[in-house]
């Protein structure tokens, strides 16, 4: 073990070279993926890199500010339907609508921080519940701008002369968005305002003590989730060309939390981590359907997955996957002494 | 028109009430929210609707027989997911419910199938004429099973031992288990009757709608009478069940239908806006 002699060296990106060469080797990887892979592969990480950017923005909210949201799908569906509804009925063009469903969002973001300032724990788990199924139904019913549930379809977007129309380029495209956003988060965290995010989530009077202002940094935080969740709103929106209210339920809501608790709360990489199973978590479901001729109900069986590895995590493995990564390190770090 | 709608308002709120109650014992006695409240009543219907159909027992034998399964299934359930919650932090207690409801649902899925079923109801079909309007007789038999069962309940916790036990483990778990209270029996023993009340619930609702596995959303519409009744308030529970089920059915008439959907989730966040310690609540003080 080394000791840090000095503050900078303590908030450096990469603490160790054996981190950077590791996300050079990811990095080397992703980019080259679709080279040698098929599109199915392509599909499968795009959708993973647009699921991580939803589950970074949870975990900042959750992991680091500690404030609970069961209806971030909720914010998926209006960042994805901004993004449609400036595109398709409005015609403008994609690089406009992107951010802008990301401001809309965070609007909302900051609509239900307020009430959330006064409310903790329970009671902000109710109300965000409730803001989800509210959204739910004012999307199948305000049909002017959202088609109600027939959804809407939409066509593949450009930036300029360059067309985002293959899967290929869509890709990279989100690739980079999701790499800007996960550097985002780091810098958010390595900043002041990471480390108020962090004394809220331990201790909500001792953080107001040393001077956090609770009110301003809770909205914050919404604000930067919605944020993150508009965005890659958007991006689910302009990937999957047609979006519909079935979309965005309360089991994706819980599949958000899964992410960020499988993964590990309170860490980036966990983040990762989490939407890489979330992604691939229905693949195994389809593995498993052949063997398990008797799950008749495909939803059922996700549903009854979800449940249980929520459960099962809660109970026995509370610091996720990158948590039992850091558990088994130590472990040979130090081998022979335990 | 009004007047229907407030009676199949007050049967509904009825039924709102009774799973407020099963999540304010709960949360009382041991601190966990049971976002699973509502699984518990479709578990409780279908048990009975299994015994009556498929064993051809006699409706009030099955009614019985499965609040006896359901209070066993409570206590397995405390014991296996929930006591080693006990103490957590609210958001693990929050998901882990959450997590207990989802495999409940689908196992409930599993087993009987996502499909309809038609419920026998113990309520004649006739409706109960009433000088210049007339009732359904299954509203007006929810509402006084409903309100003969809390007024059971509320003799459990005034006038039995048990009751006193119940009401000592949630006033002060430490003080309790010094006077002598089995504080992990209390603990099972809370599961058992909120699992109870939910059977019967399900079995109150069910007849009504059809009994589906996805009745169990229903619970979480419970919520928000929890909330408005002040969270942890056994009267609270009940005025917010009935107040939650009468002024959403008014709003779907009145104004829009879809808007009957929601309106309790509207009165909820407008409550924790305004008065988030709800009507009997008493605020909660921070302590260091």
């Amino acid at each position: 073990m080394e000791i840090k002699t000095d503050y900078f060296e303590d908030i450096k990106i990469f603490k160790e070279t054996s981190t950077l060469i590791w996300f050079l080797l990811a990095m080397g990887f992703l980019l080259s993926a679709p080279l040698f892979a098929g599109g199915y592969v392509v599909y499968m990480l795009s959708l993973t890199a647009i699921y991580t950017i939803v589950s970074l923005g949870l975990n900042l909210l959750s992991g680091y500010a500690g404030q609970i949201s069961l209806g971030h799908a909720a914010f998926l569906a209006i960042g994805a339907y901004s993004s449609a509804y400036l595109t398709v009925k409005l015609g403008l063009p994609f690089w406009f609508a992107l951010p802008a469903s990301g401001f809309i969002t965070a609007a909302a973001g900051i609509l239900i921080g307020i009430p959330a300032l006064r409310l903790r724990g329970l009671y902000l788990a109710i109300a965000t519940m409730a803001f989800a199924f509210i959204a739910d139904e004012v999307i199948l019913n305000w049909e002017s701008v959202t088609n109600g549930a027939n959804g809407i379809k939409l066509s593949p977007p450009s930036i300029g002369p360059l067309a985002l129309d293959t899967d290929q380029r869509f890709y990279y495209f989100i690739l980079a968005i999701t790499l800007i956003m996960l550097w985002g988060a780091k810098n958010i965290i390595r900043s002041s305002l990471g480390r108020a995010f962090i004394a809220i989530r331990d201790s909500e009077t001792a953080a107001e003590t040393m001077g956090v202002n609770l009110s301003i940094y809770k909205t914050i935080a919404f604000l930067i989730s919605a944020f993150y969740a508009g965005i890659a709103g958007s991006l689910f929106a302009h990937f999957i060309k047609y979006i519909s209210p079935s979309n965005f339920t309360l089991l994706d809501s819980i599949g958000f939390i899964i992410m960020i608790l499988v993964g590990g709360t309170g860490t980036l990489l966990g983040s990762v981590y989490g939407a890489v199973f979330i992604t691939f978590l229905p693949e195994g479901i389809r593995v498993l359907k052949d063997f398990f001729p008797f799950f008749v109900v495909e939803t059922g069986l996700q549903g009854l997955l979800y449940g249980l590895i929520l459960l099962l995590f809660i109970l026995f493995e509370p610091t996720g996957l990158y948590g039992r990564w850091l558990k088994i390190k130590r472990y040979w770090k130090t081998f022979p002494l335990k | 028109m009004f007047f229907q709608q407030l009676i199949s308002g007050m049967a509904l709120g009825s039924i709102y009430a009774l799973i407020a109650l099963g999540f304010v014992i709960i949360y009382k006695a041991t601190e966990v929210i049971n976002f699973a409240q509502g699984e518990l009543m479709v578990w409780g219907a279908f048990i009975a609707l299994t015994l009556t159909t498929s064993m051809g027992l006699p409706l009030w034998l099955s009614f019985v027989l499965s609040l006896f399964f359901m209070a066993l299934f409570g206590i397995l359930l405390e014991v296996l997911a929930i006591r080693p919650l006990v103490g957590k932090p609210i958001f693990s207690i929050v998901m882990a419910t959450i997590g207990l409801s989802f495999v409940l649902r689908h196992l409930a899925g599993i087993i009987w199938s996502y499909d309809n079923f038609r419920f026998p109801s113990i309520f004649p079909r006739q409706p109960f004429s009433l000088g210049l309007t007339t009732i359904a007789s299954s509203h007006l038999g929810i509402i006084c099973t409903s309100f003969a069962l809390m007024g059971l309940l509320y003799g459990f916790f005034r006038f039995t031992s048990l009751g006193l036990a119940m009401r000592a483990t949630q006033q002060n778990q430490l003080g309790a288990s010094i006077v002598g209270v089995g504080v992990k029996r209390i603990f099972s023993l809370t599961w058992a009757l909120a699992a109870m009340l939910g059977a019967i619930a399900g079995i109150l609702i069910a007849p009504v709608q059809f009994l589906n596995v996805n009745l169990g959303y229903l619970g979480l519409k419970a919520f928000p009478a929890a909330v408005l009744g002040g969270f942890g308030s056994i009267p609270g529970a009940i005025v917010g069940g009935l107040i939650i089920g009468v002024s959403e059915n008014l709003a779907g008439t009145f104004l829009a239908t879809w808007v009957r959907e929601i309106f309790a989730y509207i009165i909820l966040l407008v409550i924790l806006m305004i008065r988030p310690q709800g009507i009997f609540g008493i605020q909660e003080k921070k302590r260091v």
